[in-house]
């Protein structure tokens, strides 16, 4: 399960080098850019993943206890903390779609003449490319929860047997690890 | 699910674990955030990236340490995690050594290349801002010093 974990890890890494490189060639245009993302919606996002967090270690810790009605119940809060993240995610990325934010032949925002354009055409390239996936991770977590729900409603799991929530536990508490750092390299610094 | 649906409720909290005590790392990760929006507020020039990767590597120690419960793991899967975090600093490092030194475009390094004048934006912009003299009182007259700047001016 490490293993998997650090091949995430160096999936986003991966990216944020990229990311790193590209902001020291366009540093002017990707300072602009970053002001269309919307830092309070973005600190939302982090309280909220950082809760279900902890839901889903109060999740892990209840079911190695064997409570298994409030193993379901920090399941539940989890799964919607995710939903709200994605529903948040949903309205940040519409209205960046209305503005004509889109990477490559997409971005509409400035034209194409604008010296400005490319480079933050590739800011965006980076934060749907980096947000996008993380939030297919998200996603994913979601099923991957809803399939440990119905194991817990039908009572699979108690302090003899419960690895699947644990490895449920630990890829998504390694998502929220990387929103600790998108959060503020995306949306804090300039 | 009620059949299975005995709670231990007699089953209090000790050892590791517990509401109380994962609560408390929570709060901690929560005022962390607080912290890094509130340092965004303000500006510590080269400083803010460090203040941010650093906070953010703090919240990441205390997920990675007590909610992924590396702190009572195996060894072998922090040491994972950690030579994970090591390689990718490599990778940066390495990366960031390379703009530095190579690419005059980059703007980074403009000031370097050219010691006259802040650095500017816009790649093409670092011939024709090298190119006038400093007698440039008859610049704005449109007769130019040959650079390629104002095409309508030829």
């Amino acid at each position: 399960m490490w293993l998997f974990l650090s091949t995430e890890i160096l999936l986003f890494g991966v990216l944020f080098v990229g990311f790193g490189l590209c902001q020291a060639k366009w540093p002017e245009e990707f300072k602009e850019a970053h002001h269309h993302l919307d830092k309070r919606l973005g600190a939302f996002n982090t309280i909220v993943l950082l809760v279900s967090s902890f839901t889903m270690v109060m999740a892990v810790w209840s079911a190695s206890k064997s409570k298994q009605k409030q193993l379901i119940t920090y399941l539940i809060i989890t799964i919607l903390c995710a939903v709200a993240f994605l529903g948040v995610k949903y309205f940040e990325y519409e209205h960046k779609i209305h503005d004509g934010l889109l990477p490559g032949q997409f971005f509409t925002y400035l034209p194409n003449t604008d010296p400005m354009a490319k480079g933050q055409s590739v800011f965006f390239a980076f934060y749907f490319m980096m947000t996008g996936l993380h939030g297919f991770h998200i996603l994913g977590g979601i099923g991957v929860l809803c399939w440990v729900l119905k194991d817990s409603i039908k009572g699979r799991f108690d302090a003899s047997y419960y690895t699947p929530v644990d490895l449920v536990g630990l890829y998504w508490h390694i998502v929220d690890l990387i929103w600790i750092y998108l959060f503020p390299l995306m949306y804090l610094i300039s | 699910m009620s059949a299975q649906a005995h709670a231990h409720a007699h089953d209090e909290a000790h050892g590791h674990g517990g509401f109380t005590y994962y609560l408390v790392i929570l709060l901690a990760l929560l005022f962390l955030t607080v912290v890094t929006v509130g340092a965004s507020y303000f500006d510590f020039g080269s400083a803010n990236l460090v203040i941010a990767v650093f906070i953010a590597s703090i919240k990441a120690s205390l997920v990675a340490l007590f909610f992924m419960h590396l702190k009572d793991d195996k060894p072998i899967n922090g040491i994972l995690l950690v030579s994970c975090f090591m390689f990718l600093g490599l990778l940066l490092t390495f990366c960031l050594l390379d703009v530095d030194n190579r690419n005059p475009d980059t703007p980074s390094n403009k000031a370097k290349f050219t010691p006259q004048g802040p650095p500017s934006m816009g790649v093409n912009q670092t011939a024709t801002d090298k190119l006038p003299p400093p007698n440039k009182g008859t610049a704005p007259a449109g007769e130019g010093h040959g650079d390629t700047r104002p095409p309508s001016a030829h």
